[in-house]
């Protein structure tokens, strides 16, 4: 057994592995959240015309900027897998832990059902193109699921590296894309008309309402930070990987939305499947098309394959705190990995994958990513009033504080505008569904907890206790 | 029967491969050490050998 951690004091403990660098924090951010480029932001086209679509992907990404900036320094001082659910554990208080813990788990299985659901459309697709119609999606749905899920059981370190070479593919099919359209590889040239034509089709709240599907081009950048437990330095690793990624992004949803928006007039961009594969298709280049086809598909299972890995690491880190039964918490004494969980949430991603509709599971997805980042502004409050910059020290401090807090708790606010324009009940519902679950943490649940336990930071004490 | 049916049944069975390799390695694991060393994961481990917050 190797790696197995013990002294003449303590007992032998097993501990997740620690070998991942700043690309494979990278990967994890990029790759969960760049399927967002490949499918659907465009609906914000759809929901407000070509510039709503841009100012959404624009203050989407300084939403997310903000996200990655708070996050990158909270998460080099608090590095601990759960990410933002030990943060709040360590900053907040148990119950804002629990529902974090429960935000992170719900964001990122639903996101890998959603992905799932997306290859089996895939293939159906280009089956269909083939010529052979009614594909039975479930055994390439359960598949993507079931082989990523071993993967993530075997070993981070493969699983990860994994992530880095497909999300690097995906990320390049964009740029490739982007280039050939620029230097004339497309029959169909680009066509901006609809920007004087027909600026703003539904006027100035369809870019509020274009804001809720802006959020995919970044969704899940957060979670780089459920890494932290398994990078060789957290302090340097993870502010590096988080920014790369949001700068990655920032420059993959930019190139995104000029090309698509280029070359698909507005009214179909709005409702298209697959935005890039649909304009990879209107160039003629069959090399272009294959590209993003393969783009796609490796963007949608590097997403897949970056939830599991993030929901079981949250799911784990509650079960070793006991905020869930501490069967959870286990870890692998071969592989390392948090094995129980990543089982134990197959079949909740299986029964959303094959049971619910994409909608509804990318619905409960952001709803439940918004909480998330709102939790995030108070938290960095929090944060620094507690323990100021001369107290603890930071892998990376951010800058012009409380402004990137302030900012993202407006957009916030917004996208949760944006939102129940279009899917009020499921916020009503998903919001009752986070009461009840506090109550039966609240009043079931923490007897069970080891309250001095939890606490494990070798902080000073908070400024004001 | 094309390609499509064919693949069908092959993602069937891999996935019922992938899914009974974690469980039989689950049970095995399980049943082999004890279940206190598996949850003895402490979340303050890294800190406390590795990087210290101090200025």
């Amino acid at each position: 057994m190797a790696n197995v951690t013990s002294t003449a004091a303590e007992p032998e403990r097993l501990q997740l592995l620690r070998v991942l660098g700043p690309a494979h924090i990278w990967a994890l951010g990029v790759g969960i959240v760049l399927v967002g480029e490949y499918m659907g932001w465009n609906f914000s086209v759809g929901k407000g015309g070509m510039i709503a679509g841009l100012i959404a992907c624009w203050v989407a990404g300084l939403l997310y900027t903000c996200v990655a900036m708070i996050d990158s320094e909270v998460t080099s001082t608090v590095a601990a897998a759960g990410g933002q659910y030990a943060q709040a554990k360590h900053i907040v208080g148990p119950l804002m832990a629990f529902n974090v813990g429960l935000f992170l788990v719900m964001a990122y299985t639903m996101l890998e059902a959603a992905n799932a659901i997306t290859v089996g459309f895939l293939l159906d697709t280009v089956a269909g193109m083939q010529g052979h119609s009614g594909l039975n999606q479930q055994p390439f749905i359960i598949l993507a699921i079931m082989f990523l899920a071993w993967l993530n059981y075997r070993g981070v370190l493969a699983t990860l590296t994994f992530n880095l070479i497909i999300t690097a593919i995906a990320f390049l099919a964009i740029i490739t894309l982007f280039i050939s359209v620029q230097f004339g590889a497309s029959s169909v040239p680009l066509d901006f008309s609809a920007v004087t034509s027909d600026p703003l089709p539904y006027g100035w709240v369809g870019i509020v309402a274009s804001l809720h599907f802006g959020l995919w081009y970044y969704l899940g950048i957060e979670g780089t930070c459920q890494a932290a437990e398994e990078v060789r330095s957290p302090a340097r690793s993870l502010p590096y990987g988080t920014m790369a990624g949001i700068m990655t992004l920032l420059i993959a949803a930019t190139m995104t939305w000029y090309v698509c928006s280029g070359l698909i007039p507005w009214e179909y961009l709005g409702q298209a499947g697959t935005p890039l594969f649909d304009a990879a298709r209107v160039t003629g280049s069959t090399t272009l098309m294959i590209l993003l086809f393969v783009g796609t598909t490796f963007a949608t299972l590097a997403s897949a394959n970056g939830c599991i890995n993030d929901a079981s690491r949250a799911w784990f880190s509650m079960g070793r705190d006991r905020y869930l039964p501490s069967w959870f918490g286990a870890v692998h004494p071969v592989y390392r990995t948090p094995y129980r969980s990543i089982v134990f949430l197959v079949p909740i991603a299986l029964i959303f994958a094959l049971g619910a509709p994409l909608d509804q599971v990318v619905t409960f997805s952001i709803l439940s990513g918004l909480l998330g980042y709102t939790f995030m502004t108070f938290n960095m409050v929090m944060f620094r009033n507690k323990w100021p910059l001369d107290t603890i020290k930071r892998g990376y401090v951010h800058p012009f504080h409380p402004l990137p807090t302030i900012v993202l708790l407006i957009l916030c606010s917004t996208a949760y505008f944006a939102v129940f324009l279009g899917y009020g009940t499921q916020l009503s519902a998903m919001m009752c569904f986070y009461i009840v679950a506090s109550l039966w943490f609240h009043f079931r649940r923490y007897q069970f907890v080891r309250r001095g336990d939890q606490f494990t930071m070798p902080w000073p004490k908070p400024q004001g206790y | 029967m094309d390609i499509w049916n064919i693949l069908e049944y092959a993602a069937w069975a891999l996935s019922a491969l992938f899914g009974v390799l974690m469980l039989i390695d689950l049970v095995r694991i399980d049943s082999t050490y004890d279940n206190e060393l598996l949850i003895s994961s402490r979340e303050g481990e890294i800190e406390a050998t590795a990087e210290r917050h101090e200025i």
